[in-house]
């Protein structure tokens, strides 16, 4: 009896095309957009914190400032610079740093063949790698305490330097000339999105070891440093203890605020979480709000179309149907259309997806991903307005007088 | 067969209150074949569609086959309307999505009369009916007359005790309301019980059985 029930209602769903038509059409569109809109507002969250990321996590970058407050026998308006073994002398003293680089950095001529350019030349430790993000193309490397022992004249350079160039050749093990020396190039660094910076995008820099750097160029003082903390929530304590250390060193006060100017990127963090946790709210705002739009059309077009069949309910009644029978039809109908509906509209915002994807707009929106929690909410909710909306007016129209139904 | 004691429907719409039957007799014995003839809007049709249980008296007592219809729920009204009544409607009321064979075959549906079973009886009653050759036909593809065969059909396929016709020919030009009136006649002369509505001045030529309402009252 059910399965020619069902049989019945699938022939009864086929010939009222046009109905059918249009609720499997609204049920598709809806979940086709809330999928598709969220997964959006996903992918630009994560795509942002992304960039925000590209120059490094939780690190620091310190530089050498002047002093404004008269200490020890000074007068204020000093002028400071970091020595060579600073580094050093702070990984030593303090006990909160996990890792450390000095960084040098000068323009200089860079030559490969017939092609010269001027570059931002940078020195640094094998350490700046984790800080910084800078991850090396397959089959490359960054710099290591080898090449830093060893003084090679070895250089990790950014992807664009590589391109101007190289243009299209594959720049490892090629030797490029820096200022007339020689070097191998060990490392290209893949591509990656960056927003901050300090000295230039990483993409436009080269980088060798600061063992090879000070014996060609011989700088007496670094440009500056780049710390990162063993735990992330000491970050503070170690700020304040590389001051205290370095306040020893240079007889500055530990008060003075311009003598060690500091680019803390954790402080940058609290403020993109702050503004994340606003991002999430809007989008669950936003999602919120499609689904009922979206339910909202849906409710309609069920109610417009249970009412539409409030005679022809009727009509059934009058010939012997069952309100339970009725009833049953109903059911078995929203569940196969909401179903379809829905799962069409899941497997094409799957293609969309796919198709955007493919399009060159990953810059700003970064790359949808799927996400099931959001799919499987949007379909459950989008059901269950389907159904909601359609029970009443068909619960009515089958407890009806005959007579009454039919006649709307 | 039918009989009906003291019949009241009041319809209330909003303010105000239309009485279209006031305190109605009617006595229907089996093999009759009744004609209702009355004015426009004095309770012929909501007479028939208490009489088929489509709706409900106000007050008083309605007995079909010995069962007073006050005293059953609602599945029995439904098996009711399915197995002891077959109503003929002015305006047909086929569902327009279906073919004439599946309208002519969904009160054996809600039987629940197997496959091969409906398919016996729906093929037969509708070339009883003389629509054998349309039977995959939609409403929309036939004529008046022919969705009236139809209807007809769907009334008879359950071998209902009793036919009730709201004014069948109402909606058919003269030729095929004859025809209609003639299948009337064929179904009573085979032992039918039929209660016909009509305002054809020609049903006294076909029953002398004539009920004339005016006014929600018999005359
Ligand atoms: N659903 C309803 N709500 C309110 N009043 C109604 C309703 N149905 C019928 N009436 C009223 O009841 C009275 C009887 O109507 P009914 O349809 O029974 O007349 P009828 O004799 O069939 O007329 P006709 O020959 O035009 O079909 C009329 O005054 C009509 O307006
Ligand atoms: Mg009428």
């Amino acid at each position: 009896m059910i399965i020619k029930n069902i049989i019945q209602i699938l022939r009864e769903l086929t010939k009222q095309k046009l109905r059918t038509f249009l609720t499997l059409f609204g049920i598709f569109w809806g979940t086709t957009s809330v999928i598709l809109l969220l997964s959006f507002g996903m992918a630009v969250k994560a795509n942002t914190s992304k960039t925000m990321h590209g120059m490094g996590e939780q690190i620091c970058i310190i530089w050498a400032g002047r002093t404004s407050i008269s200490y020890g026998g000074f007068p204020k308006g000093r002028n400071l610079s970091w020595y060579n073994d600073d580094a050093q002398y702070l990984k030593d003293n303090v006990q909160l740093i996990d890792d450390i680089s000095p960084q040098y950095s000068r323009h200089v001529s860079v030559n490969v063949g017939s092609k010269k350019q001027y570059f931002s030349v940078n020195a640094v430790w094998p350490d700046f790698k984790e800080m910084r993000n800078m991850v090396p193309r397959e089959g490359s490397r960054f710099l290591n305490p080898l090449d830093q022992e060893k003084r090679r004249r070895v250089v990790f350079i950014g992807n664009e330097v590589e391109k101007t160039m190289f243009g299209e050749e594959d720049a490892v093990g090629k030797i490029m000339y820096i200022g007339g020396t020689p070097f191998t190039v060990i490392g290209v660094i893949i591509k990656k999105e960056q927003d901050g910076s300090y000295n230039g995008r990483d993409k436009d820099a080269i980088f060798m070891p600061t063992s090879t750097y000070l014996g060609i160029y011989g700088d007496r003082f670094v440009d500056n440093m780049v710390v990162r903390a063993k735990d992330v929530n000491k970050t503070e304590e170690m700020k304040h203890a590389i001051i205290n250390a370095m306040a020893k060193k240079y007889r500055f006060s530990p008060e003075d605020e311009q003598a060690l100017p500091i680019w803390d990127t954790t402080e940058m963090d609290q403020f993109l979480n702050t503004f994340f946790n606003g991002f999430t709210i809007f989008l669950g705002i936003v999602g919120v709000m499609t689904l009922i739009v979206g339910g909202i059309g849906i409710a309609n077009i069920m109610y417009v179309i249970v009412e539409e069949r409030t005679s022809e309910i009727g009509v059934k009644r009058a010939i012997g149907a069952k309100k339970r029978l009725i009833l049953f039809q109903y059911l078995v109908e929203t569940f196969i259309i909401a179903s379809v509906g829905s799962i069409s509209g899941f497997l094409f915002s799957l293609l969309l997806m796919f198709a955007i994807n493919k399009a060159p707009i990953e810059d700003f929106v970064g790359v949808l991903k799927f996400n099931p929690t959001i799919a499987f909410t949007s379909i459950l909710i989008i059901s269950a307005i389907t159904f909601v909306a359609g029970w009443g007016p068909a619960k009515r129209a089958s407890t009806l007088d005959p007579v009454v139904a039919i006649n709307g | 067969m039918i009989k009906m004691d003291n019949i009241r429907k009041v319809y209330n719409t909003g303010k105000i209150e239309v009485e279209a039957l006031r305190g109605l007799d009617l006595h229907i014995k089996k093999g009759e074949f009744i004609t209702v003839i009355g004015p426009s809007g004095s309770g012929k049709s909501t007479l028939m569609n208490i009489m088929g249980c489509l709706d409900k008296p106000t007050t008083g007592e309605y007995r079909l086959n010995g069962k007073s219809i006050k005293q059953l729920n609602d599945n029995e009204l439904s098996e009711l309307r399915n197995h002891e009544i077959g109503f003929v409607f002015q305006n047909f009321n086929l569902l327009p999505y279906a073919s004439a064979y599946e309208n002519v075959e969904m009160p054996l549906l809600f039987a629940g009369v197997g496959g091969k079973m409906r398919k016996r009886k729906v093929e037969y009653i509708l070339n009883k009916v003389g629509l054998s050759d349309r039977m995959d036909h939609r409403p929309n593809e036939l004529s008046g007359g022919q969705k009236q065969r139809v209807a007809i059909a769907r009334a008879l396929v359950n071998d209902p005790n009793i036919i009730l016709a709201d004014e069948p020919t109402g909606n058919l030009d003269s030729h095929s309301g004859k025809e209609i009136m003639e299948l009337f006649v064929n179904l009573w002369k085979e032992g039918n019980t039929i209660v016909m509505i009509t305002h054809d001045p020609r049903a006294k030529d076909y029953t002398d059985n004539l009920v004339n309402i005016t006014d929600g009252c018999i005359v």
